[in-house]
């Protein structure tokens, strides 16, 4: 069997056993102990040719229902938005995409320049001082942010709220039993955070108070408010994680005085592909910059003078300091970070502003189409991208039926709230158009009775 | 900005370019009911270029970087090997781009049928019991199987497990790990031989022990050849054995992680099975257990039921959910698609050769370079700059001159038990020829350091800077850029 990716031939293998001194490679493998040499036979198929295993993996993709062949209405934290023809194109340019993080910086000036460029979109959009080159995602990125708070402050105690999406609040829980944090979760009062009861728990243990902005319902928290309870206890952190799209029309955390904004750039050019690779960002004010995690791009000039870019304050990570690194993170998603700098980067920024003006009001038109159809939308404040409604089935037989309609139906809230039995979670984005809202809302009140 | 000096996006910028078409808003617009105070008053200030621009502009930036296709790359520890462009169609193929991870298992058949192949085929390739496909990268699987063996000890009522040793030549990651999930950081010095000096192992070893993580071969490209002894110390002691799985693209076929007894594996499927490093990622960081430890894996479980495949929640025993959906799907799709076209014929092969290229550069290079440890390596290898540094030429001043040759340096200062390290890994996709002019370019700066050592100190000549001045950028950091007036 000859293999495209192996050039090694006879000849050169010849060569190479005579300058190594030996017969046959097996000699090279001889410190491995004869106990622990494996003489089976691996359970993989046999090699494929590349025209066969293309037709066999199209096949495989093709009994997959997507966004494509399906009109969608599902997000909770996962949208699908128009991506640009460009972004692919740039993202496929195999200088990127081939190279591995940016640590010799005189042949990595294109990437740690595209870095500098994204971590200062990020602070554009979050009004943030500092941001990273990227997290994993939006979900490990929150729960970095809860464990950096406990160790700045070293206290003890997060707060967070359900608003918060719940497989991120999972997330928090796995990474707080590390060091030892303790979760309190507070419950919600018609979708927000029930802020009687963020005041009733906080207090002087308190490291942090996590919030979402929007919420997981698409309710957009009192951020304000949030901040005013938080004056007590000056030492505790305010942690907004927030879909970055949202705050082309929404005032950004920064302006509220939030200390770590996070979130998952997935929205700015990169498809849903069953849930990742998407792309986290960490944004911070100053005073934290040399507790981010991961890794930061930094301005600075050469030899002769001339502007450039290096991976900066390396002090804080795990190839420098080990174990007293301020997070293990090595490989982070740059690829996924180009591809949103580009995305942002068509928008521009008057773009942003009416993507995301786009986005309000085509949820606006939705939850009014909803309610013509008395299809009941129990929370009535102001909203982004995501609604709630309450359906007199199960959640899950309907979404089955609107699958046999074309539809991919939203999200089952019953499945993380008891108190939302047989409610679902819309999402509107600015590609459904006016007729698929109307055809939706229509098999919806069909099946709603 | 100097005039010499390549613009950014933003100063490209000039009022009302667009590089976007918008869906039309085919709906009435609507007052909201939105307070003011949540309504953004300042744009964020986003370039405004048009689409020419934008990929001009992205093109000059990938000209002023060097991939795996650009050239070599012998970047010690990263197997920096070809990335398929195959492997890149397929998981753009719409049905696994463009599927939600929420739909209704029915509606995504295909995708969990190959995750579920995938990770049985991993757990073949590692000898291990069961796969999980969470973990996003290396770093991200280190900590999610170390989670797993303190929730095995704490399981056993055994709180007083506080410590993971890990060698002197170990990745930052593993201690960093260790400190993320809990764990207190010891250390395990080297032999003589490059490898973990048993005597020192027993000494550390005790009561206290959660686990001993561990590189094999390791990161000297060393085949750590008293594995089952140092088993067998960490097993009686009552901790568990962690696999490091950065250097497996040496034995795949040859050896399994878990016949030689580790319990709990992580894998880099950037690394060994061709997911592209992406400029810094996204990766995928696979964890393999043994059955006793398959109750901790992260939730949920990708089981299959009679013909089909489901989301298995029902898992009491697990450390949680690990990351938000299912993975890295994407890099995994490109892995599974690079493991059908190399079968075991073929991942067999590619261990063999990766390991055979080390050592022929290895022989190569000993004449000129100091090998500090002479028997054969497996896939990568460190040679030391101290002669040269006699000379006044540093590692660094070598690396650096590589680069005038158009070649990405191997990796320098590491591992930290040899001095004036140079770590290279050449990899099984590289052609002989690759190889020898390498080793060529290698000599002569060997030679240059003897008979002209300026040019190497000096360098680099060619590249589109000179080295940067990294004490200014981390003394007075600019980490964004701010708009002049």
């Amino acid at each position: 069997m000859e293999f495209r990716y192996l050039p090694m031939t006879e000849r050169d293998k010849q060569e190479m056993l005579d300058t190594i001194g030996i017969k046959h490679t097996d000699e090279l493998f001889a410190d491995i102990p004869e106990k622990v040499r494996f003489k089976g036979e691996l359970d993989i198929k046999p090699p494929a040719n590349e025209f066969s295993l293309m037709k066999e993996l199209t096949q495989m993709a093709d009994k997959n229902v997507n966004t494509k062949s399906h009109t969608s209405f599902l997000g909770a934290g996962v949208y699908d938005h128009y991506i640009p023809s460009i972004v692919d194109h740039v993202i496929s340019r195999s200088e990127f995409y081939t190279a591995y993080t940016p640590y010799q910086p005189e042949i990595s000036q294109g990437e740690l320049q595209a870095i500098f460029e994204f971590q200062t979109m990020i602070c554009e959009l979050t009004a943030m001082d500092v941001a990273n080159s990227s997290m994993y995602d939006g979900g490990t990125a929150l729960a970095e942010a809860v464990n950096l708070s406990a160790g700045t402050t070293k206290k003890k105690k997060v707060i967070v709220s359900k608003t918060v999406h719940p497989e991120s609040r999972a997330v928090i829980q796995a990474y707080a039993n590390g060091p030892g944090v303790e979760i309190v979760e507070i419950g919600h009062k018609d979708g927000l955070t029930d802020l009687e009861a963020l005041e009733a728990e906080i207090d002087e243990d308190t490291a942090g108070v996590v919030i979402q902005y929007p919420n997981f319902f698409g309710q957009i928290e009192p951020l304000d408010k949030v901040k005013e309870i938080l004056a007590e206890q000056k030492k505790a952190m305010m942690i907004v994680s927030s879909n970055p799209l949202a705050l082309g029309y929404l005032t950004p955390p920064g302006e509220f005085g939030a200390d770590i904004v996070v979130g998952d750039a997935q929205v700015f050019g990169i498809p849903a592909q069953f849930g990742g690779p998407h792309c986290g960002y960490f944004a911070t004010s100053k005073k934290l910059m040399r507790k981010v995690p991961g890794r930061l791009v930094g301005q600075t000039t050469d030899e002769e003078g001339r502007r450039g870019f290096v991976l900066t304050l390396q002090a804080r990570e795990q190839h420098i300091r080990r174990d007293k690194a301020t997070s293990n993170i090595c490989s982070n998603q740059a690829l996924n970070a180009l591809a949103s700098s580009v995305a942002m980067s068509s928008l521009g920024k008057q773009g942003l502003k009416k993507m995301s003006w786009i986005n309000i009001q085509k949820t606006a038109y939705m939850k009014q189409a909803l309610k013509n159809q008395n299809i009941q939308v129990p929370f009535d404040g102001a909203f982004y991208n995501e609604l709630v409604v309450k359906l007199d089935t199960d959640i899950q037989s309907a979404n089955r039926r609107l699958l046999e309609k074309g539809i991919i139906g939203g999200y089952d809230l019953g499945q993380d709230y008891a108190e939302l039995e047989g409610h679902m979670l819309i999402a509107v984005t600015e590609i459904r158009t006016k007729e698929e809202m109307d055809n939706f809302v229509k098999e919806l009140g069909d099946i709603h009775g | 900005m100097a005039n010499q000096d390549f613009p950014l996006i933003f100063e490209l910028s000039q009022e009302s370019r667009t590089g976007f078409s918008l869906p039309e808003m085919d709906v009435p617009e609507v007052e909201l009911p939105m307070d003011d105070v949540y309504v953004r008053k300042e744009a964020a200030d986003l370039p405004e270029v048009s689409e020419l621009q934008i990929m001009r502009h992205y093109t000059a930036l990938s000209k002023r970087n060097h991939g795996v296709d650009s050239g070599f790359y012998p970047l010690g520890s990263c197997t920096m090997k070809y990335n398929p462009k195959m492997n890149e169609d397929v998981a753009r193929l719409t049905g696994f781009s463009h599927i939600h991870p929420h739909q209704p298992e029915e509606s995504v058949q295909g995708a969990m049928g190959l995750l579920y192949d995938l990770q049985t085929t991993l757990a073949s390739i590692t000898g291990m019991h069961t796969v999980t496909l969470q973990p996003a990268a290396g770093a991200h699987g280190e900590w999610t199987g170390l989670m797993m063996i303190r929730a095995f000890h704490e399981e056993n009522g055994d709180y007083n497990r506080t410590k993971v040793i890990v060698p002197d030549s170990a990745h930052g990651t593993n201690p960093a790990s260790a400190t993320v999930a809990g764990f207190e950081a010891v250390t395990v010095k080297s032999d003589e031989h490059g490898l973990v000096d048993l005597e020192d192992l027993k000494r550390v070893v005790g009561d206290d022990t959660a686990a001993l993580m561990l590189t094999n071969p390791n990161t000297l490209g060393l085949f750590e050849e008293h594995i089952l002894e140092m088993a067998e110390i960490i097993h009686e002691a009552g901790g568990k054995l962690y696999y490091d799985g950065a250097n497996l693209n040496a034995i795949l076929g040859y050896a399994r992680p878990g016949d030689m007894g580790f319990d709990v594996v992580h894998l880099n499927l950037h690394k060994t099975f061709t997911g592209p490093h992406g400029g810094g990622g996204p990766g995928s960081g696979p964890v393999g257990v043994t059955e006793e430890m398959v109750p901790y894996l992260p939730k949920p479980l990708l089981a299959k039921k009679g013909d089909k495949f489901v989301f298995d929640y029902e898992c009491p025993k697990s450390i949680g959910r690990v990351k938000p959906y299912y993975g890295n799907f994407g890099i995994n799709v490109r892995a599974y698609t690079y493991i059908r076209t190399m079968g075991a014929e073929g991942l067999k092969k590619v261990s063999e050769y990766a390991v055979l290229n080390a050592n022929y550069m290895m022989r190569r290079l000993q004449e000129e370079y100091e090998l500090p440890f002479t028997q054969h390596c497996k896939h990568e290898f460190v040679i030391s700059g101290k002669r040269q540094k006699k000379l006044g030429v540093r590692t660094l001043d070598i690396a650096k001159r590589l680069l005038d040759f158009g070649y990405h340096p191997p990796t320098i200062y590491f591992p930290l038990n040899v001095e004036e390290a140079l770590m290279v890994e050449p990899t099984e996709t590289e052609s002989k020829e690759t190889l020898d002019a390498f080793i060529e370019a290698m000599l002569q700066i060997s030679n240059e350091a003897k008979e002209d050592p300026e040019i190497v100190q000096e360098a680099p000549h060619t590249t589109i800077v000179k080295r940067m001045d990294e004490t200014t950028a981390a003394r007075k950091p600019v980490l964004r850029y701010i708009k002049e007036g």
